[in-house]
């Protein structure tokens, strides 16, 4: 597939501390790529510099072939949705869609038929005379896609753009900004927090931690495949343990060896083995490859999510059947459940839900502005 | 409305009464030397006679919105500036600003004087080098300079004020949407800060208007103002109370409609700007 960006080798600083490390990452044309990551992994830094408001200290932009490391934000083919829309007060709705337009000079006719099309677009049609602070944080938002798209952009960056709207709202514009990235057939380049969001979202998922890339692929890859202890962590819950690879296809953990689908490391290396909670089957003692109490229930609806302590290991598991807290239960978990990951820096940090609590995923949400 | 509770008339009443001492009352009382003759009668006689002074009228307009004109020009790319500085630099800006304000308003007129007078620094200087002396002070120029001098924070200020709250982020969008540097300024920062620019005409051009002391003391008496007209038929004694008090009223009449005026033309903007 053709590259519409490249971004090659960039780092770079603020006050001495290096927010982005060796960046390269690759943007195809016309894709839904997601820079995901917790707050200050330098992912809005990295749309920053796409968009031509920071000049990276090292590395290289390539924008369809061409570097454009020197080119300005103005000049360049890009636009952006803003986190709290950047919508111009002064102007009513159509002045802020026809913004660009009027900076190009075009003539009055193709403005107010370019307008009254992408006020269409994003249903907003008839709110022309509007003032800015008479909407509503989704209309808003629309008008500030609808700003940006006018001007025909070959990638539209968005900036954690759905971040201020409530839950439901949210679950709206992103089908329909999926929609109209389809529509239009362009470029999005999405940073957000929320890996539900890039799971839904995007063709392919970039997470970054500590100013570096962690892992690139398609939400299934990075969900299935994860490749350290930080991504898989921070993409839906794992328990993540000490392990050791035997040979090829037989990993050991919590005491047992397990039949696992993953080759390719040394005889008895080291390894973070990793099992999703949706993926363990609670089954009678007798039954059960590992044994141990359930320590905490928690009823959430679709699932119970159950802690289990297994030789001072907490593992946590999503089931749909009752437990009760202090009951002997025993684990079964089938080989194609288990993913084997090599040591990395991130190792033992994550993945035991010993201090588990859930709250600190709601916190999360109420990230302020990186930088 | 609701009946205010006596907490919150215990929290009006200074206001109120200062007000009524200082603003109302003394408005009626000039009301009623304006409208009344010497004998205290009714008239209007003391308007009959205003043509008189119509040439003192338009000089202070014309001053002051001279004044204010140059005030603008220095106050606003300063203000633009100052809020591209540090933080620092910024509070630092600031006090430089403020710093005349803290200083006497005659004295600072004085020191004009100390300056610009033919023996005065300036001329002291120029006078080692073998030219002058130049007359500087007494002149027309002179006056609009002091004008501008007592009145610049009072531009300035409102305008950075005003400024400095403009979201960084709009104009990184119009940036985005292809605006220049010069767009910018011109679609977003201009528009933008046009409250701060017109409290700060305001805040310029109403003092102005109708001062008096700078007048004399850097024109040399040469150019009476409407100001100056005022103090001096005061000073001549209570005969011509009822002419000043015409005087000022129809001042004050003038004073409004512009600023009417002004609020008029800045009404397409958001909210209406109260001194």
């Amino acid at each position: 597939m053709e590259n519409i960006i490249e971004l090659k080798n960039i780092s770079m600083s603020f006050e001495n501390e290096k927010v982005l490390d060796q960046i390269n990452l690759n943007i195809h044309d016309k894709e839904f790529i997601t820079l995901l990551g917790p707050s200050g992994c330098g992912k809005t830094t990295t749309l920053r510099i796409i968009a031509g408001f920071l000049s990276p200290d090292e590395g290289d932009i390539v924008f369809a072939g061409e570097k454009i490391n020197g080119v300005p934000a103005y000049k360049r083919q890009v636009n952006t949705i803003f986190q709290r829309y950047a919508l111009f007060p002064h102007l009513n709705v159509f002045e802020n869609v026809a913004f660009g337009l009027r900076i190009k000079k075009l003539p009055e006719k193709e403005i107010k038929e370019k307008v009254e099309e992408m006020l269409k677009l994003v249903n907003l049609s008839g709110m022309e005379k509007r003032k800015i602070h008479n909407l509503s944080g989704g209309q808003q938002q629309r008008v500030a896609i609808a700003r940006a798209i006018a001007n025909n952009p070959r990638v539209l960056l968005l900036d954690e753009p759905l971040a201020a709207l409530d839950l439901k709202l949210r679950k709206d514009m992103q089908n329909e900004l999926k929609k109209i990235q389809q529509q239009l057939g362009i470029t999005f380049v999405f940073v957000t927090h929320d890996q539900e969001e890039a799971l839904s979202m995007s063709d392919r998922v970039v997470v970054m931690d500590n100013g570096k890339i962690q892992q690139i692929g398609t939400p299934k890859d990075i969900y299935n495949e994860p490749t350290n202890a930080f991504v898989a962590d921070f993409i839906g819950e794992s328990n993540i343990l000490d392990g050791i690879m035997k040979k090829d296809y037989l990993a050991e953990f919590s005491g047992q060896t397990f039949p696992c689908l993953d080759a390719g490391f040394g005889e008895n290396e080291k390894v973070d083995v990793v099992v999703r909670p949706e993926d363990v089957d609670i089954v009678p003692i007798e039954k059960g490859m590992l044994t141990g109490t359930v320590t905490s229930v928690t009823f959430l609806g679709v699932h119970y999510e159950i802690i289990v302590d297994i030789g001072g290991f907490k593992w946590m598991i999503q089931t749909t059947d009752e437990h009760k807290e202090n009951e002997r239960v025993g684990l079964y978990i089938e080989p194609d459940a288990i993913h084997i990951m090599k040591k990395s820096e991130y190792s033992g940090k994550y993945g035991d839900y010993s201090s588990y609590s859930d709250e600190i995923d709601h916190l999360s949400d109420l990230e302020e502005d990186e930088e | 409305m609701k009946k205010s509770s006596l907490g919150q008339l215990f929290l009006r009443a200074p206001y109120v009464i200062w007000s009524a001492l200082f603003i109302i009352i003394p408005l009626f009382i000039m009301g009623y030397y304006a409208l009344t003759d010497a004998n205290g009668v009714f008239s209007f006689s003391n308007f009959a006679n205003l043509g008189r002074y119509k040439n003192a009228f338009l000089i202070s307009l014309l001053y002051a919105f001279i004044s204010t004109i140059i005030t603008l020009i220095i106050a606003y790319p300063l203000a633009y500036f100052m809020t591209k500085c540090k933080p620092s630099t910024q509070r630092f800006m600031m006090i430089l600003t403020m710093l005349p304000m803290w200083t006497n308003f005659l004295i600072r007129t004085y020191s004009w004087i100390t300056i610009l007078s033919n023996t005065g620094i300036i001329n002291t200087v120029l006078q080692k080098f073998g030219i002058g002396p130049l007359h500087l002070i007494n002149r027309p120029g002179t006056v609009i300079l002091g004008m501008v001098y007592d009145f610049l924070p009072y531009m300035i200020l409102p305008i950075f004020n005003v400024m400095s709250k403009i979201d960084n982020s709009l104009i990184g969008a119009a940036e985005d949407l292809g605006s220049n540097r010069l767009n910018v300024i011109k679609k977003v920062i201009f528009p933008l800060s046009l409250p701060g620019v017109i409290s700060g005409i305001t805040m310029v051009f109403v003092p102005s208007v109708s001062t008096f002391y700078i007048s004399q003391k850097l024109g040399g008496n040469k150019t009476m103002l409407i100001g100056d007209v005022i103090e001096y038929l005061f000073n001549l004694g209570p005969d011509y109370y009822n002419v000043a008090s015409s005087i000022s009223l129809v001042l004050m009449m003038i004073i409004l409609v512009s600023l009417f005026i002004m609020n008029r033309v800045s009404d397409g903007e958001d909210g209406g700007v109260l001194i």
